[in-house]
């Protein structure tokens, strides 16, 4: 016999006997001051939150953020004016001095801070992670009160990768002092477009 | 690696609170985090049927697993992913070692594991000439001092910032006596970026195995699991069989208990769902056994295999908290480590369900509502029928068990204990009791509870009468 074929013997024999799945239809969220609740929360996870007019706005305050002095990459191809396109095709160690990462999200979790991506999303998967800031734009109506309803919206999910990131990387591990910007981004913004 | 070799919890406990004020400071350490914990769980008024439905859901999980291990197996080969199936530590090790050599690689990059602690694998890939780095920051500051992580969340909450400082003047050249959180973690931030881009293989663990899309889900705070593996041309994840979970949308429930559970987060920074190995990359999950469908088995004590890895039952016990991880002489501490352990080895960890007081504050927290303080209580029926019981807890107990069996000899053992108390205490409060041990006994009383009794009774009826 394969180690699979005693592994699946053992398991088959020692399972007890089936249980129900539970419902988890019920768990909703609420959206009241939905917008307002994923400012408030972002912020005390460490990180930045505007709500903005429009696209032109975004553009100032990357300007206000950031030093455009160093290498800044997009996904968003309106923004190639002040930033480098991020392709599929480029190594992934090529991001290694990235300052700026300025990408889109398909959505936010009011009571977490999160915001989904996947990877058509990140141009390559390693871009939201090896960048010094993350610079993040999302529709404001695009915000789900909970998990629930975010899965509700993934599904099963057409993706090679997709993760919630939610505000710049964190350790506390040195006597629970925390420290932003273990490994990841040091800082995370988030520009919510009211149109 | 540092050695507990040979030495039981309350040996290894009483070298870690000979420095009371580390003990106390280790305390709050943790309380502070259950503390968060309690703030967090709070904010949702739901949470008590999270908790149910989370527990619900894992029990159906170990009810159904054989037809979800084949489900994910499946739907992982269809994304791509190359599954591999270990009995023991031993064979996952071979695995991992055969799947760098085929590629030459020799030095590899891993993200936190409990499983591959609990294997050795470092160890393992050492001896064949493999260099591994552990990237989470705990757990690189425990391999630089060549020490196991003391809790299964934050490796290294037993140092202090000094102790740290110190191991890093040794290893990354820090000027001699920086402590500082910030300026420590900037300078392992440049260290292992450097490691990230130059490794072409990452290891990860697994949170959560999702058997509907064959995808899993790893959380970190640090983004070192992302960072390995989006740079590996080779990424493997090791899993424990019973990481398993049926659907996405169960993801929900789990990822809203576990850092609130944990640390008091929201949600972890990063919570990863891989899929698909990105183009060029080859991708490995190797499901583990190492004796979970033998605890599958044990009727009383499955439920431990519900856990999901939140750390919150360690912060919380009283135990845990005055005598530190490294006293379980186990990978996985504190309560849940000492019901997880005794089925890997009952005769080494025969001590480990004697670690606690059975005040059932594990219970209480606990995300998945695993019994932890129940199964405590069976382990240590189980551990003294099967003769696993330290020599001197098994004489007091047949001595207890003939005292309290009749009324007779219990009223007079009472009576001889209070006279000893009173008249001769240096019996009781010696090196050869080990509840004396960094304890001062008690006043014994001067009557029984009978003697009490009677007495108050009839001047109670005295009273009444009058």
């Amino acid at each position: 016999m394969t180690t699979r074929e005693i592994i699946l013997e053992a398991v088959l024999k020692n399972q007890p006997a089936a249980t129900a799945l539970p419902d988890v239809s019920e768990f909703k969220g609420d959206r009241t001051n939905i917008v307002q609740t994923y400012i408030d929360v972002f912020k005390t996870i460490g990180g930045a939150a505007y709500l903005v007019d429009d696209l032109v706005e975004v553009r100032n305050l990357l300007h206000e953020n950031f030093d455009f002095t160093k290498r800044i990459v997009t996904t968003l191809p309106n923004l190639t004016d002040i930033a480098e396109l991020v392709t599929a095709e480029n190594d992934p160690h090529s991001f290694e001095d990235v300052e700026v990462a300025i990408i889109k999200a398909h959505f936010s979790v009011a009571e977490n801070g999160a915001v989904w991506l996947t990877d058509e999303l990140m141009g390559q998967r390693i871009i939201p992670f090896i960048c010094q800031h993350l610079a993040v734009i999302i529709r404001a109506e695009d915000i789900v009160p909970t998990l629930h309803e975010a899965y509700e919206i993934i599904g099963t999910g057409d993706y090679g990768f997709g993760g919630f990131i939610g505000g710049p990387s964190k350790t506390a591990d040195i006597e629970q002092a925390l420290v932003l910007g273990a490994h990841g981004p040091l800082s995370m913004t988030v520009y919510m477009l009211k149109q | 690696m540092k050695g507990t070799l040979n030495k039981d919890h309350a040996e290894l406990a009483e070298a870690f609170i000979k420095d009371e004020e580390r003990v106390d400071w280790h305390d709050g350490a943790l309380w502070f985090i259950r503390a968060k914990r309690d703030l967090a769980s709070k904010k949702i008024s739901e949470w008590e049927t999270l908790r149910e439905a989370a527990s619900q859901i894992k029990t159906n999980v170990l009810s159904n697993l054989h037809q979800y291990l084949l489900q994910f197996e499946e739907n992982l080969k269809k994304n791509g992913i190359i599954v591999h199936w270990a009995d023991n530590a031993e064979e996952h090790n071979e695995i991992v070692y055969s799947i760098l050599k085929a590629k030459e690689i020799t030095q590899m990059v891993k993200s936190k594991s409990m499983l591959t602690e609990e294997c050795h694998l470092n160890e393992y890939l050492e001896e064949r000439g493999i260099e591994v780095v552990n990237s989470d920051l705990g757990e690189y500051i425990q391999q630089i001092d060549n020490e196991p992580p003391s809790h299964i969340v934050l490796p290294c909450i037993h140092k202090r910032k000094e102790e740290i400082g110190e191991l890093f003047h040794e290893h990354l050249g820090t000027e001699k006596g920086l402590s500082d959180p910030t300026l420590l973690a900037r300078v392992a931030r440049k260290h292992l970026r450097n490691i990230f881009l130059t490794r072409r293989a990452a290891l990860t663990g697994v949170n959560f195995a999702v058997a509907e899309t064959g995808e899993y889900v790893v959380c970190t705070n640090e983004g070192n699991a992302d960072m390995g593996a989006h740079l590996s041309e080779v990424q493997i994840a090791s899993m424990g069989l019973e990481k398993i979970i049926p659907q996405k949308k169960h993801l929900a429930v789990f990822l809203r208990l576990l850092a609130r559970s944990a640390t008091g987060q929201p949600i972890t920074i990063y919570s990863s769902h891989y899929k698909k190995p990105r183009k060029g990359q080859e991708m490995h999950l190797i499901l583990v056994d190492a004796g979970r469908t033998r605890q599958l088995a044990r009727e009383d004590f499955r439920g431990s295999l519900k856990c999901i890895k939140c750390g919150s039952c360690m912060n919380t016990c009283p135990v845990y908290r005055k005598s530190g991880g490294l006293s379980y002489h186990n990978t996985i501490s504190g309560p849940i480590g000492a019901i997880l352990a005794p089925n890997l080895d009952m005769r080494k960890h025969a001590d480990l369900p004697y670690a606690s007081t059975l005040c059932g504050s594990c219970s209480n927290v606990c995300p998945v509502k695993i019994n932890i303080h129940e199964q405590l209580y069976k382990w240590r029926q189980v551990i003294v029928k099967e003769g696993y019981a330290a020599n001197t807890k098994a004489l007091s107990m047949k001595a207890m068990a003939w005292t309290l069996s009749s009324p007779g000899s219990f009223t007079t053992a009472g009576k001889a204990g209070r006279w000893v108390m009173h008249n001769i205490p240096f019996v009781m409060n010696n090196k050869l009791n080990p509840w004396y041990k960094q304890r001062d006994m008690p006043e014994g009383p001067k009557e029984s509870f009978s003697q009490w009794y009677v007495k108050n009774e009839v001047d109670n009826k005295k009273n009444n009468s009058k």
